[in-house]
């Protein structure tokens, strides 16, 4: 029962940074933009988030600095694929590049010392409930937020105006345009919050689950993240239950290795990966599915005419 | 004209940025320009370990391109390249004959086989299951680099090596033998000189490149005209393995000569930078690994005589590839912008 | 009394283009203005102007008098301009009503609105259900659609871009009751067509365009057909020489039963398609656009293929299973509706889209290109065809629409086609290209081939066809000899509403 408990808690801490990196994306796709450089701006968000907390700065104010850092650079990818109408691919690749190399660059100094690691939060009586009170009531307030925000997103997708808006940029920024959105700048919008979230689950990486600074430290959960997206068909329910599914593997790797099964270890870590082609291979057959809530302007460059 | 100016203005911005930067981090812009660009090639030795690290760029470039103009998105060429030199380091410590005057050609056969092979799996998935290319050939990049891992530390770890994650030595018949040995350049750039004519090739002049590029520029007119979708997929995808398989060969039996956890400085992701440079051409990837292999080279000579971080050179890749993106933007929209009709 | 609408003096060029040359013309409340033009004449331009989508490089537009600065789409509802576009701004994956709701300013209370709209849309008499997504939705409702969204915002002057285009002949009488209704509301309406008889019935006075320039003023009701054609085309009217036909023994086409799901959720089914085309005789696929024709055509040029071979064959040979290059050496050859991007590679030069369905000609051997040859075949093309061109190095992208057509056309003929499909061959082609390239349809006929032309142009259809089929819901007629029928049979074929029921009732659906 303890290891069911210790494996659900992980899970939940694990999908984490990929809630906020997956949803973030879903957003910036759902209106017709493809930034794949979601890898680049998780490790900036971790890098600053480190920084910020060596520098003596507070916990939320270390953890918006990684959100923030996301940010900006998403804001590098958001000149060259909406102003500059160049290959989203490419840019985004161009980004991820990028972002790995500034944040190896500045945690050159970090040194290989472990941070006080955000704090848990032990909700008063109900933490104490058996088996519950570990399950739910005492994780970090990142997680707690992971969860609201793809409440407020779910909300905002499918039952506000803006949400309906920036759906149908995604589906035909032309005829977004002809009615008179300025596609363009909900797409900015669309790609920095992308950059944001992107940067939150790069933060929670180096300031709560690790927590310490390892050059290249995401390992590939931006690349997950984007997968996660395809994985959803684009709806965020899905989103959440493929991080929890991917975050349940990675604990499931780690308790295997920790028990000391008799699989060479770099097998077990290789599963998350094996495990994302494997999804992406299962959801793919399903054309219908894929296309259902697909945003049909995806990755295409759109200049709005004069 | 134009396809030559954006690259080059390119890389002007990518210097300008380059000097701020190094201004800001309190060193001398032009003293440190120059130990990063100018002081790395004015030796001999420099020279050769210019054209030892352009080699593999510029083949897995040549390869990656040929995709690239069909829109096949094969980004994990650094997976392809652990694949290759890991089946090419198995035939040459491996081989019944260790002597045998085979041995090379057989390697660099293995090494482009087993770097197919890993494109083979994205091929098969984006021809058959519809699977995007790209997250495939990530992931098995991750998946070939816990693969090497696995190798050096446990079955073929050199059992006289200290206990350190290495294999064996190659034998000498598995090696290229450097043009002098006071330098490491070796003869596999030969195998880069025709990786490059054989782009230009296919590329310009054939009927198959022709179609790719159909297929790249625009999916629906291949299908028009009834070019397959799937071939360009899967010619795409096995060129790139191919060359980056070579260049994991050309590196294990060259510079290396044995297997370790970190073969490539991230060859595999530089040649797509490589390539974009290179504006997808066969004579553009040449210039664009130069520059690229300098990049590589300008890191390590700052963090040896300056104390500056390597790092620098993955954040002057991504600055240049920026730039080439927005440069490309002025000259090819501002200049033929579409004309609009009524 | 002042003008609802006035516009003096408008000019608007793109590159190499004049699209609008010192255009004037002023509407009053309650008028039907045509704005009447062949292909190319510059109307959609003007209505983007007075509409805010495109700014004039110069001139005044006044509305109830007053001059109206730049301004946007935003703005011009603002006035109470409202449009409706030839083709529709509206978002297939969301309902009417949230389609709706994006353009109309206020809370967002999808519920008040449904009930809006059903009443609104029921008021004129052009009931739809709010609640549906667009893409489940037929041509005819969309438009539907279009217009409620601007009736909700009580428009003082409604702009309609070829609104019929894509109605049958039924439902065209009954979009003009609803348009004299509002008309007679005090509403102005614009009304963009280049179909003259639509214009005589419907409207009160005329505006002709051509070539960008105003060639004249007309009251349409009052004037013949034959003067306001003059004003539309100039002096030279294209003829046409159409020989009789006469057709080979055994089919160059033959489709049995063909029967194959949509091409994707907004696409239609098709249901046991059976019909034949001979050599030496035209064949024409008409219908409202959405019925099936990209499905057949996509069958038919094998971009998709399907698994019994026999539902299609091509000169006796079971072909449904080959793909397109497999069905191209059996002598087919084909012009697709979009040029750019499948007809043609838009970055590509003329030279190299020469080889892409040229190649065959002796362009490639040992599997490289021969550049010469190509850019011979290319200029071929471009002689024989006159196409408007800086020569085989200039890009697809850098023709316009007509000119590109042209290319694409020639190209295809220079293949010496056994069996040539072709859809709406002459969209937005200039009145004596589109002639051109009807006479070039009708000769190779004449010369042995078989040809089967879709389009949605009935006019087109009944001038240079033998027999035609017409495609509904993704049914397809038994063949009509084309004179033997008229419009009025195609149109209720169109609806599929042929037999059985009363031309009266049918007027009151869709």
């Amino acid at each position: 029962m303890d290891l069911f408990v210790a494996i659900f808690a992980g899970t939940v801490i694990a999908a984490t940074p990929l809630i906020f990196a997956a949803l973030g994306e879903l957003v910036v796709e759902k209106s017709g933009v493809l930034n794949l450089g979601v890898e680049g701006m998780m490790l900036m968000g971790a890098a600053f988030a480190f920084w910020a907390v060596i520098a003596g700065l507070p916990m939320p104010v270390a953890i918006l600095a990684g959100g923030l850092a996301g940010a900006a650079a998403s804001l590098l990818f958001g000149v060259l694929a909406l102003t500059f109408l160049t290959n989203q691919y490419a840019a985004g690749l161009a980004l991820a590049i990028f972002g790995s190399g500034v944040s190896a660059f500045l945690g050159r100094n970090f040194g290989s010392a472990p941070i006080d690691a955000l704090k848990r939060i032990q909700v008063p009586v109900l933490s104490d409930i058996p088996v519950i009170g570990p399950m739910v009531f005492r994780f970090d307030p990142m997680v707690y937020f992971a969860i609201a925000c793809f409440l407020v997103i779910t909300w905002f997708l499918y039952r506000t105006k803006a949400g309906l808006i920036l759906r149908t940029v995604g589906e035909s920024p032309e005829t977004a345009h002809a009615i008179g959105f300025p596609v363009i700048r909900i797409r900015y919008l669309a790609v920095l919050f992308g950059g944001l979230m992107a940067g939150l689950g790069g933060a929670y990486l180096s300031v709560a689950y690790t927590p310490l600074w390892v050059e290249n430290m995401t390992a590939g959960k931006g690349w997950i993240a984007l997968a996660l997206v395809v994985f959803a068909t684009w709806r965020p329910l899905r989103v959440l239950l493929g991080a929890w599914l991917f975050g349940g593997m990675t604990i499931l790797q780690l308790q295997g290795q920790a028990l000391g099964i008799a699989v060479p270890s770099e097998l077990l870590s290789a599963l998350p990966y094996l495990a994302t082609i494997a999804v992406l291979v299962i959801i793919s057959q399903n054309r219908q599915m894929l296309a259902q809530h697909f945003p049909a302007s995806l990755a295409k460059p759109f200049r709005p005419a004069s | 004209m134009m396809r030559v100016a954006a690259p080059v203005i390119a890389v002007v911005l990518t210097l300008a940025v380059g000097s701020a930067l190094f201004a800001a981090l309190g060193y001398d812009p032009l003293a440190t320009l120059h130990a990063f660009f100018v002081a790395p090639l004015s030796s001999v030795n420099g020279l050769s370990e210019w054209l030892l690290k352009a080699s593999p760029l510029i083949l897995i470039a040549c390869g990656l391109a040929v995709g690239f103009r069909a829109n096949v998105w094969n980004i994990g060429a650094e997976g392809q390249l652990i694949a290759g030199a890991i089946a090419a380091c198995g035939v040459g410590l491996f081989y019944p004959n260790p002597e045998s005057p085979m041995l090379l050609a057989l390697m660099v056969l293995a090494g482009a086989l087993a770097g197919m092979a890993w494109a083979a799996i994205p091929a098969f998935l984006r021809a058959r299951m519809n699977t995007n290319e790209i997250l495939v050939t990530l992931m098995l990049t991750y998946v070939a680099t816990l693969l090497l891992s696995w190798l050096v530390h446990g079955p073929w770890r050199d059992p006289a090596g200290f206990n350190y994650p290495q294999t064996a030595l190659l034998p000498a018949a598995a090696m290229f033998e450097p043009f002098d040995y006071a330098y490491r350049l070796n003869p596999s750039i030969f195998l880069t000189v025709v990786a490059v004519f054989l782009m230009w090739l296919f590329a310009d002049r054939s009927f198959m490149g022709y179609k790719m590029s159909v297929s790249g520029a625009a999916p629906l007119a291949a299908r028009y005209a009834g070019f397959r979708e799937s071939s360009a997929v899967w010619i795409g995808l096995l060129a790139g393995g191919a060359a980056a398989g070579i260049a994991g060969m050309a590196e294990v039996a060259g510079p290396l000569g044995q297997l370790s956890p970190q073969i490539s400085p991230g060859y595999g992701f530089a040649a797509i930078i490589v390539a974009f440079l290179g504006r997808l051409n066969a004579f553009g990837i040449v210039l664009g690994g130069l520059l690229m292999s300098l990049l590589f080279l300008g890191g390590e000579a700052i963090q040896m005589n300056l104390g500056l971080p390597s790092a620098l050179t993955r954040i002057f890749q991504g600055i240049l590839l920026f730039f080439l993106l927005a440069t490309d933007f002025f000259i090819f929209y501002r200049l033929r912008r579409l004309p609009e009709h009524a | 009394m002042i003008p609802r609408l006035e516009l003096r003096n408008i000019c608007k060029s793109y590159p190499g283009v004049v699209a609008n040359d010192d255009i004037s013309l002023s509407i009053m409340p309650g008028e039907i203005h045509a704005v009447l033009g062949e292909n190319g004449a510059g109307k959609s331009t003007l209505m983007k102007i007075i509409y805010g989508a495109a700014q004039a490089d110069s001139g005044e537009i006044y509305c109830d008098g007053r001059l109206i600065a730049a301004h946007d789409p935003a703005s011009s509802r603002a006035l109470g301009i409202e449009m409706v576009y030839q083709h529709f701004a509206l978002f297939e994956s969301v309902t009417v009503v949230e389609n709706i709701a994006l353009s109309l300013p206020g809370r967002f209370d999808l519920d008040a609105l449904a009930a809006q709209i059903t009443d609104l849309s029921q008021r004129y008499g052009m009931p739809i259900d709010p609640r549906r997504r667009v893409h489940d939705l037929s041509v005819g409702e969309r438009q539907r659609v279009e217009i409620v969204r601007c009736l909700l915002r009580s428009p003082k002057l409604l702009i309609l871009d070829e609104p019929t285009s894509v109605l049958t002949p039924q439902a065209v009488v009954k979009l003009f009751e609803t348009l004299r209704q509002l008309a007679a509301e005090g509403c102005s309406i614009v009304y963009i067509s280049h179909k003259l008889d639509e214009v005589q019935e419907l409207c009160d006075s005329a505006t002709v365009l051509r070539n960008g320039r105003v060639t004249g003023t007309a009251k349409p009701k009052q004037t013949t057909s034959l003067e306001l054609a003059r004003m539309m085309v100039g002096s030279q009217l294209p003829e046409m020489h159409v020989s009789p036909a006469m057709p080979g023994e055994t089919p160059v086409l033959e489709v049995r039963g063909l029967t194959a799901a949509p091409r994707d959720r907004y696409g239609v089914a098709l249901e046991g398609v059976s019909f034949a085309v001979h050599g030496g005789e035209i064949v024409g696929l008409a219908g409202i656009s959405g019925n099936g024709q990209a499905e057949l055509v996509a069958l038919l040029s094998g971009e998709r293929t399907h698994a019994d071979p026999d539902a299609i064959r091509i000169g006796g040979k079971p072909s449904a299973h080959l793909g397109a290059g497999q069905r191209r050496r059996l002598g087919m050859a084909f012009v697709p509706e979009e040029r750019l991007g499948r007809g043609a590679v838009p970055p590509h030069a003329l030279w190299q889209n020469a080889v892409l369905t040229g190649h065959r000609t002796g362009i490639v051997r040992n599997g490289l290109v021969d550049r010469g040859k190509a850019a011979a075949f290319a200029k071929g093309v471009i002689d024989r065809f006159k196409v408007k061109a800086n020569g085989p190095q200039a890009s697809a992208q850098s023709l316009s629409g007509g000119n590109l057509q042209k290319f694409i056309v020639g190209r295809e003929i220079a293949l010496a086609p056994k069996l040539f499909l072709v859809s709406q061959p002459t969209w937005g082609v200039d009145v004596g290209a589109a002639a051109f390239i009807r006479q070039t349809l009708v000769d190779l006929s004449r010369a042995g081939a078989a040809v089967l032309v879709v389009s949605e142009e009935l006019d087109e259809l009944f001038e240079i066809c033998d027999r035609l089929l017409v495609i509904c819901q993704g049914k397809v007629s038994p063949p009509l000899i084309r004179r033997q029928t008229n419009r009025e049979e195609v149109g209720l074929l169109m609806t599929n509403r042929a037999s059985g029921t009363k031309g009266k009732d049918l007027a009151l659906q869709d």
